[in-house]
Formats: C-alpha cells, sequence, structure tokens
C-alpha cells in the first residue's frame, strides 16, 4: 500500500505540512520583535523542499497513487515547484509587513493553503480535488481577512468568503451531477461515460462556474478588484499569481482529460469567457489610480490571455498555458513585491504618489521597468514570450479572431503599464527634492526582487528549458 | 420504492432556493444559510445517487462525509469573518459593507 511511489507522489505536501508544524512550535519560542524571522524560516525550508522533491520527487511515467486520489506526473509536479517558489517569495515578502509578518499564524495560514494548492494540481479524483480547491480557499479568506483593525482588509475577507462559498457550492452541485451521470468519481474514468446533451452541457456550466471564480474569469471577477485592494499586499500577489495558477491546473487537467469529447462546445465557451475577461480586464484598468487595483485588472485580463491556450485543446495549448503561468507568477509577484517596497516606507498606493520614484530609488524603479514592460508583454521579458507561444496555440487550433482581440487588447494593456511608468520615470516629486526621499530597500525584499528580477529576464530570454519541461507537463494530459 | 428522480427533484428545489437565499437576502448570516442550503442539497444528490447506482461503491457517501467536513469548516471561518467585520461596522448587511467600489 505504502510504497516508495506513493511517497514521492506526495512529498511536497508532507514536506509542507513539516514546515507548518515547525513553525508552529518555533513561533511561541521566539520573542515578539524576532517573530518576523518566521519568514527566513519559512522560504529557506520552502526552497529546501523544492529541492528534496525535484531531487527525490521526479515523476517517472504518470501514475495514480493513494487509490486514485492523486496523479503523480510532470504536470502537477512543475505546478507544485511553481507553487511552492511562489510561496517562498510570498513568505520573505510577508515579513516585512508590520501588521502580519510578526504573527506565526500568517505563515501558517499561507503554507496550508499551499498544500491545498498542490493538491489541487495533481487531484486524480473529484472528491480530492473538491477537498483540494477548500483547502486553497478558507485559509485564503482568513488570510484576505486578517488585519482585523483594518476595515478594508475585514471587508475583503468577508466579499472574498462570500463569492466563494456560494460559486464553490454551485461547483459542488456540478460534481455531484457528474458523479451521479457516470458512476464514478475518478477524473480519468470519467471519459467516455457522459451522453451529449443539455444536461452535460449544464453540469460542464455548473463546474466553470467554481473554477471562473477561482481564476477570476469575467462574470466571475467582482471579488478580485476589491480583495486585491483591501488584503494585505503580500497576500494580494499570493492570491493573483499561486490562487490562480491552482485554478488553470484544474481546469486544464479536469477539461483536458475528462472532456474532450464536447470540445467545440466548451471550447466556444471558454473562447467567448477570455475575450469578454481580456477586453473588460484591460478597459476597467485603464480609469484606475490606485496601483493595487491596477494590477487586479491586469491579473483579471491575464486569465484572459492564459485561456487562450486552454481553448486551443492541443498539446502546444496546455504547454503554453504552463508557460503562460511560469512567466506571470514571476511577474505580477514581482509588481505586488515592489507595491509593497514603495507603500512600506512612504505609506502611498496611488499611481500619482509614484512620481519622481526613478530618482528616489533607481533600482527600484528598473525593477518597475523590467515587470511592467513584461506585464505588457515586451521583448526580452518573460511576458513576451509566453504570450506568443499562446498566442501560437490559439492560431494553430484556427481561432484567428480571438488572437486578434488579445493583440489588441495586448495593446490597450501596454497604454496603462506606459502610464504608471510615465509617473515613475518622466514626473518629478512635486515641489520636493527626490535626493531627501529615498525608498530604503531590506534585505528580504533585495533578495526577493532580485530573484524575481532575474526570474523575469530568464525567462524571456532563455526560455528553451522552461518551455520543454511545460511541454513535458504537458505531454501527460494526451 | 420511491423513484430517484423525486431526490433529484427535491435535491434541484432546494439548490434553488438556496441560491436565491444567497443572491437576494442582503444579511450576511442569511446568505451563509443559504450556501448551507446549496451544500445540503448536493449531500442529497450525492446519497441518492449512491443509493440508486452501484451501493458496493463508497465514493458517493464518502464524497458526502467530506463535504459535511468542509462546510462545517466554511461556515466557521465565514462566521468569524461576520464577527470581524461587525466589530469594526456595526453591521452585518452586506449592502451597507461597501468602502471599496469600483
Amino acid at each position: 500500500m505504502f510504497t516508495p511511489t506513493v511517497f514521492a507522489s506526495i512529498l511536497p505536501e508532507i514536506l509542507i505540512l513539516v514546515i507548518a508544524l515547525l513553525v508552529l512550535v518555533v513561533e511561541p519560542f521566539w520573542k515578539e520583535e524576532k517573530r518576523r524571522n518566521v519568514g527566513w524560516l519559512v522560504a529557506g525550508s520552502l526552497l529546501l523542499a523544492m529541492v528534496i522533491s525535484f531531487l527525490f520527487g521526479q515523476p517517472g511515467e504518470p501514475t495514480a497513487t493513494l487509490g486514485g486520489m492523486v496523479r503523480f506526473d510532470w504536470l502537477g509536479f512543475f505546478f507544485k515547484q511553481l507553487f511552492m517558489f511562489a510561496a517562498a517569495v510570498t513568505a520573505l515578502l510577508l515579513m516585512e509587513n508590520e501588521k502580519v509578518g510578526r504573527r506565526g499564524e500568517a505563515y501558517l495560514l499561507m503554507l496550508a493553503s499551499l498544500i491545498g494548492m498542490n493538491l489541487m494540481a495533481s487531484a486524480g479524483d473529484l472528491v480530492m480535488l473538491y477537498l483540494a480547491i477548500e483547502t486553497t480557499s478558507i485559509p485564503l479568506y482568513v488570510l484576505a481577512g486578517f488585519m482585523l483593525a483594518d476595515e478594508k482588509s475585514t471587508e475583503a475577507g468577508f466579499k472574498y468568503l462570500l463569492f466563494g462559498a456560494m460559486t464553490s457550492a454551485v461547483m459542488l452541485y456540478g460534481f455531484s451531477l457528474l458523479f451521479g451521470f457516470t458512476g464514478t468519481t475518478d477524473i480519468y474514468q470519467l471519459i467516455g461515460k457522459l451522453q451529449p446533451g443539455i444536461a452535460t452541457f449544464g453540469v460542464l456550466a455548473l463546474i466553470l462556474v467554481g473554477i471562473g471564480f477561482k481564476v477570476s474569469v469575467v462574470p466571475f471577477h467582482f471579488w478580485a478588484p476589491d480583495v486585491y485592494e483591501g488584503a494585505p499586499t503580500p497576500v494580494a500577489g499570493f492570491l493573483s499569481t499561486a490562487s490562480k495558477a491552482a485554478g488553470f491546473a484544474v481546469l486544464i487537467r479536469l477539461f483536458f482529460v475528462a472532456f474532450p469529447d464536447f470540445a467545440p462546445s466548451w471550447t466556444l465557451a471558454l473562447a467567448i469567457l477570455s475575450a469578454v475577461t481580456m477586453t473588460v480586464g484591460n478597459l476597467l484598468a485603464l480609469p484606475q489610480t490606485n496601483i493595487k487595483r491596477l494590477l487586479a485588472f491586469s491579473s483579471i485580463s491575464h486569465a484572459g490571455y492564459a485561456l487562450i491556450g486552454a481553448v486551443a485543446l492541443s498539446q502546444l495549448g496546455a504547454a503554453s498555458v504552463v508557460f503562460y503561468l511560469a512567466a506571470y507568477i514571476l511577474t505580477n509577484l514581482l509588481a505586488f513585491g515592489i507595491v509593497m517596497a514603495f507603500s512600506r516606507v512612504t505609506g502611498l498606493e496611488d499611481l500619482k504618489d509614484y512620481s519622481g520614484m526613478s530618482r528616489r530609488s533607481p533600482w527600484l524603479a528598473l525593477m518597475m521597468l523590467a515587470a511592467f514592460l513584461s506585464l505588457a508583454g515586451m521583448p526580452p521579458f518573460g511576458g513576451f514570450v509566453a504570450k506568443v507561444f499562446v498566442f501560437a496555440a490559439g492560431i494553430q487550433a484556427g481561432y484567428v479572431w480571438l488572437v486578434v482581440i488579445g493583440i489588441l487588447n495586448s495593446i490597450v494593456g501596454v497604454y496603462y503599464y506606459l502610464n504608471a511608468l510615465k509617473y515613475v520615470y518622466l514626473f518629478r516629486m512635486p515641489e520636493q527634492d527626490e535626493e531627501n526621499h529615498p525608498v530604503p530597500l531590506t534585505r528580504p525584499y533585495v533578495i526577493a526582487l532580485a530573484v524575481l528580477a532575474i526570474g523575469v529576464i530568464l525567462i524571456g530570454t532563455v526560455f528553451a528549458p522552461w518551455f520543454s519541461w511545460s511541454d513535458a507537463a504537458a505531454l501527460n494530459l494526451f | 420504492m420511491v423513484p430517484l428522480s423525486w431526490y433529484l427533484i427535491f435535491a434541484a428545489a432546494l439548490f434553488s432556493i438556496g441560491l436565491f437565499g444567497v443572491l437576494s437576502r442582503r444579511n450576511a448570516v442569511a446568505i451563509l444559510l443559504g450556501v448551507e442550503l446549496m451544500l445540503n442539497s448536493v449531500n442529497i444528490n450525492l446519497a441518492a445517487f449512491w443509493r440508486y447506482g452501484d451501493v458496493s461503491q463508497m465514493a458517493g457517501q464518502v464524497f458526502a462525509i467530506i463535504v459535511f467536513a468542509v462546510a462545517a469548516a466554511e461556515v466557521a471561518v465565514g462566521l468569524a469573518l461576520v464577527i470581524s467585520v461587525y466589530r469594526r461596522r456595526n453591521t452585518v448587511v452586506a449592502d451597507e459593507i461597501n468602502m471599496m467600489k469600483w
């Protein structure tokens, strides 16, 4: 029963659980002012866990372990590494947040939701999938509302919970009907057991509601800007990257493996969702003045771009989604990290407050240039290559109209990203000398931001190894 | 024996009532109650499908039990967040909790 393969398939989760217990044991013994060092502990041990699971937890042929609950393949493995990296960076960013970073519970909740994300990426059964989605969501509800003294934060947690509880209940109703129609909960045995008809499409629509909430596609996106604005900024960064990527992992595994028979209908539905998501996200980002809300709408539009790869329903499509998410996680974490570093010193979050930042902190401004140009899809940064692959997959699958909409939307995106950079590079602080208002960076920020910035450039220049990993992951779906 | 369709219609009705409650009620606690109704309709579906399908397969029952557990956790967190909002604002009416707007 408990063979080495079983052990290897859940090795990352076991290690994360050990880290979480370690945090629980260590934290009470540290003095109040030293407790932020839990961030170092979590980030360091997560990196160690990544190395250990890279050395001992590599999958071979795709297998189902634990009675079909967990699928042990490259898709899950690649996503797990991404999530653990994102969590390690988030831990570094968390420890500099005055209100959250000194509380061990914050790291514990993040690790709990990380276990859920890892299981989301590797779930092979509807029961496991539902459990994993809730394990991800429930700690994130608490984290979003973590700052009890802050009205916006409690409101963010509250809204996130109400939206999340409702959409997950709708998705669960879809799962229960799926179980009834097929008599099995194993995702890999669903194929061929469904009859085409209105009932089946209804079930697919119900499931799409839940996944659409996780990845924040447009009719289910209302929570995203409010939650990103209100939640502690590191948590918002984690939500908009790892949590969204976990939703995409579920989307491509479930729909590519279980429902390819009904492809023309749901790919068309996804194509429409993708077009609407890109357009609405970008248009609503245009008038934003708060940088966190700007990033929230930009992250909605990025979900739309990534969906193009899922619409394609091909190996290139799946690989491009995985690659897009890898580039997007690095880029968006970098953007949120810069916002955090800036507002920690100044306490300000509006776009106009960034005036003269290139003189106040040249390095931070340079990293912001890299992050925003990558988000806009400019070479030589990761966002450019990712967009090329996604659009190529769309063209290959014959969705030319969707790709045209995507390209038009990228142009809209360039406007508001450059608009933010305009404040950073062209404007001066009103009636102040910037020399007197530097933005110093502390060590956790320097490490986290430098790693992310190098990653964004590496993924955009030396993209062959990254893409071959994404391709290996995508191969397991077919 | 009662036909399966009766259970399914009952569950669908319960789900619709719950969804209507979530979308139309303004009180946060009532919204959470609506979510509970939706989750319970899922449990009825699962138990009925299990009973009328292959009874030797435990998947349906196990799924229903896991839904219980998760629903309990979700409501516990939900009520905690409602209380934290109430302490700040002195209200649990969803319409009045609107500091952030697009």
